[in-house]
């Protein structure tokens, strides 16, 4: 808490940006978005898309299990329903992709929908594995489905376009992924300014209390699978323009369980937390990748390595942040800026 | 249609359904006494398999010796799983648990491949080789004898817990933590033996299971096929374990075998989702009554 910070108004109370400080930092950081892809190399612009991706994927299954306390192991079945969309629109119509997006969003969201159906009745872990049963039968759906999903073979996409332009390279592709992770970060920011955001939070908290103060359980509920998957449909779609090809398998499993661990990596129910988590684990393989390459020399046997060093990596950081940090990176970043704000007296 | 030959996929079927029994067995323990949801317990059947593997392949043992061995080793990580990474979380949110459990399963994959590399490979036959027949029908040996050999395991395990003094404080436990305290049983125990427990009945399955299907890194994933059966059987119910698990056994054959590899997953997790709308506890379990 900062000295001499009395809020005079309700708005100033309620801003997103409450400093001087934290507006000059959020402008650096945004300029720094945007000269990235000059300064970067290809594979630096690579990894930024992933990453970006990543973020949208994310904050959306925050949403849900971070801020709802409703936990999903859908997360990659509704993006594969995204970038299925994605696929089959711009096979067969050629829409921009603006629209294809908007679509792909909209139909995970419906399919969320249908997921969270169950949610009245069953809770937890239940629901887990409802969502679980879920992505089972999307997997199923988009292995099987021959005629509209190219069954196990896939499909490839033509690069996104707009108004004549087509986003060929990770260049072009990163001015659509970023901007549109950032204003989604900042969509779901207001949403927690709303009621409904309240409510998400309220039944996170206790669902039975939250229905005595009449916040409508169902509704809420399926408003928050709604959402959740909308992200996960447009990261989805992006995942398809940016890969340029989908098949069942892009969309596994574990990916699902990806998405969670960045969740609870980064602390859940922190919209902050969700972007450090997901640049954290998205950028952890590539870390060893390189960590393999410099070591090759000295031991040969070093890439066998790495594969199964990873998922020792991955297990180990959920269990770790998990037992010894359950907030998560979002809590360090806390710790470091209060260090700073506070030096050169101990906190 | 052939009677004879969806007699022999049934058979097929009810015996691969009692190695799920007995592994539902395994996570229903674990369940009922520590309120803990073991997403690892495919990979706790994968390394009791390696295990086996490295003793009796590796080291040449004979398979009689290395299969108790494997199925103590298997025991012994649950154990040290529920020590190390399981009683820190204590009373933290299910959400949490279950998460690391299922990192856990991340290390366990990644700690096989690294030892045993990432090829399927076949464990080295151990049960006899005469083909059996019930009636007319046929069933492969290797089938029937884990089978035989599951099943002696599941009945020593359910007198066990019905009239041993272990078993009793298990129950105990399970029913009433608090009074269970009270009464001078060692909970911190019960936790960490209901742990060796399942992870006894989930190892001794997996090496059978892997002796019919060989062995691999994804070995794991059957956990998914036992989620279904406990989740069926409802999370807390032992006998809602046994015939969801022989039922589903089943179903997932019958499905393989008339409809296509394909459609295992889906017909079982079909039945899932209706017995979540309909029984959101399962077909047995208990329906907990929520209070603010």
């Amino acid at each position: 808490m900062r000295i001499g910070d009395a809020k005079q108004s309700y708005e100033a109370d309620e801003a997103i940006l409450t400093s001087s400080t934290q507006k000059i930092w959020f402008a650096l950081f945004l300029l720094a978005l945007l000269l990235f892809p000059f300064m970067a190399d290809a594979y630096l612009l690579y990894l930024g898309c992933l990453v970006g991706i990543a973020v949208i994927s994310t904050t959306g299954l925050n949403i849900l299990t971070g801020f709802t306390g409703l936990i999903s192991l859908g997360q990659a079945g509704f993006m594969g329903v995204g970038g299925y969309t994605v696929a089959w629109l711009s096979a067969n119509t050629g829409l921009p992709f603006p629209v294809t997006l908007l679509l792909a969003g909209l139909l995970a969201a419906a399919v969320g929908i249908l997921v969270g159906l169950p949610s009245l009745r069953v809770k937890g872990l239940y629901l887990a594995i409802a969502t679980l049963a879920a992505s089972v039968f999307l997997h199923f759906i988009f292995a099987e489905w021959e005629s509209v999903t190219g069954g196990m073979g896939g499909l490839s996409l033509e690069p996104a376009h707009l108004f004549g332009l087509t986003f060929q390279s990770d260049f072009g592709m990163y001015f659509i992924i970023v901007p549109l992770a950032v204003v989604m970060v900042l969509a779901a920011r207001n949403v927690f300014r709303t009621r409904i955001g309240r409510a998400f939070i309220a039944i996170r908290d206790r669902d039975i209390s939250a229905e005595i103060l009449g916040i409508n359980l169902l509704h809420y509920k399926l408003m928050s699978f709604a959402l959740s998957s909308f992200y996960a449909g447009v990261a989805g779609g992006l995942f398809a323009y940016f890969f340029r090809v989908v098949t069942p398998e892009s969309f596994p499993l574990s990916m699902s369980i990806f998405y969670l661990a960045a969740v609870i990596v980064g602390g859940m129910g922190n919209l902050l937390g969700g972007i450090l988590g997901a640049a954290f684990m998205t950028l952890i393989p590539e870390i060893l990748k390189l960590l393999t390459t410099a070591l090759t020399p000295f031991y040969p046997n070093a890439p066998i390595f790495m594969s199964p060093m990873l998922e020792i990596i991955f297990g180990a950081l959920i269990v770790g942040f998990l037992i010894f940090e359950p907030h998560g990176l979002a809590e360090i970043w806390h710790r470091i800026r209060r260090f700073f704000s506070l030096w050169p007296f101990k906190n | 249609m052939d009677w004879l030959f969806f007699g022999e996929i049934s058979l097929a079927g009810l015996a691969m359904g009692g190695l799920y029994a007995l592994i539902g067995l395994g996570f229903v323990i674990i369940y009922k006494a520590t309120r803990v949801i073991n997403f690892a317990i495919g990979e706790i059947m994968m390394f009791a398999a390696y295990l086996f593997l490295a003793f009796a392949g590796g080291m040449e043992m004979s398979p009689w010796v290395a299969l108790p061995l494997a199925v103590l080793g298997g025991s012994v990580l649950g154990g040290v799983i529920e020590k190390v990474m399981i009683r820190p979380m204590l009373g933290e949110s299910s959400i949490s648990v279950v998460m690391v459990t299922i990192g856990i399963a991340s290390i366990l994959v990644g700690v096989v491949e690294m030892i045993w590399g990432a090829d399927p490979q076949l464990l080295p036959g151990f049960l006899p080789r005469k083909p059996v027949f019930i009636g007319e029908m046929y069933l492969a040996p290797k089938i029937a004898y884990g089978f035989l050999i599951g099943a002696a395991l599941l009945i020593v395990y359910l007198l066990y817990f019905r009239f041993s003094r272990g078993g009793v404080a298990l129950r105990a436990t399970a029913s009433d933590q608090a009074a269970a305290y009270s009464m001078g049983i060692n909970v911190r125990r019960v936790f960490n033996l209901a742990w060796v427990f399942g992870s006894l009945a989930a190892s001794l399955a997996g090496v059978l299971v892997a002796a019919t299907g060989g062995l691999s890194p994804q070995f794991g994933a059957i956990g998914l096929s036992v989620l279904v059966v406990v989740i069926v059987g409802g999370l807390d119910s032992i006998v809602g374990a046994l015939i969801a698990g022989v039922f589903i056994g089943w179903l997932e054959t019958v499905a393989g075998a008339y409809l296509g590899g394909e459609y295992r997953m889906p017909a079982t997790f079909a039945v899932l989702a209706v017995i979540l709308v309909f029984r959101p506890y399962g077909l047995f379990g208990t329906h907990e009554i929520e209070r603010v």
